[in-house]
């Protein structure tokens, strides 16, 4: 199994450091470049929901990448990120739909219906000591 | 290492603005595209292009205040519009159901005429 962690500090654009890895790791995979970037833009949306989200006192998120099925044949990427923050109610998470956000003064709030259209497999456990998303992005 | 996002505008006669993009569109980029949006819309502007051939990533953020955009565009019963998207970000936009409220094109030459349609 090869896997690589990242400890990032939420600062601002840290999200990038965990998108390049997430493009080297597909690229040496052969992941093709639309799958890549899908799984790019998915591991961005995780990073910022964690940043701006979980209130952790560490003020640090874990991304851990591990290649899926055998070292000479891999089948896909597995992305988790996690942080050690309040945590949530994923279930209690509107889904948001364009039409309202046009007319809510607060138009944000689409990161994990972004997830979930980009990767394959998304999984999510949350509690009072953090959340730890898990997506899964076959090749 | 904060990546700032660069603009070109190209106004037209017809009341048509293109607006150019090169780089992460993040809060820093969506709030800069919106001062140049309203700032083209406060000087007539009712229609808007947005060519993001230089934008390889970007993020629900600042695509969220590109959602402020074509709400003021609505509102001014104006016309906006995206071209150039990578596969990605073209995918992204439709999961979030922009296409309903702006077009998106593969090229600005299209755009243009659908704009001016």
């Amino acid at each position: 199994m090869q896997e690589i962690t990242l400890t990032l500090p939420m600062l601002p654009d840290m999200e990038l450091t965990a998108s390049k890895t997430a493009c080297a790791m597909g690229e040496h995979i052969r992941m093709s470049p639309d799958k890549i970037d899908e799984m790019r833009m998915a591991v961005v949306e995780a990073c910022i929901n964690a940043f701006e989200h979980s209130k952790a006192r560490d003020q640090k998120v874990k991304v851990i990448f591990t290649i899926l099925g055998q070292h000479d044949d891999p089948q896909g990427i597995e992305i988790t990120v996690r942080d050690e923050g309040i945590g949530f109610e994923p279930d209690s998470v509107a889904v948001p739909e364009i039409e309202e956000k046009l007319r809510a003064p607060r138009k944000r709030g689409w990161g994990l219906k972004i997830i979930h259209g980009l990767v394959d497999d998304v999984q999510i456990r949350s509690d009072p000591k953090g959340t730890t998303v898990v997506m899964r992005k076959m090749r | 290492m904060t990546e700032s996002l660069k603009l070109t505008v190209d106004t037209h006669d017809d009341g048509l603005a293109i607006i150019y993009t090169e780089g992460y569109i993040n809060n820093q980029g969506g709030e800069e595209i919106a001062r140049v949006a309203y700032e083209l819309i406060g000087q007539g502007r009712t229609k808007l292009l947005l060519n993001l051939a230089g934008t390889k990533i970007v993020n629900s953020i600042g695509i969220s205040i590109l959602i402020e955009i074509i709400e003021k565009m609505l509102e001014i019963d104006g016309k906006m519009a995206f071209c150039r998207l990578t596969p990605t970000i073209e995918k992204t936009f439709h999961i979030m159901g922009l296409a309903q409220y702006a077009g998106i094109y593969n090229d600005e030459e299209t755009a243009i005429k659908e704009l001016n349609g």
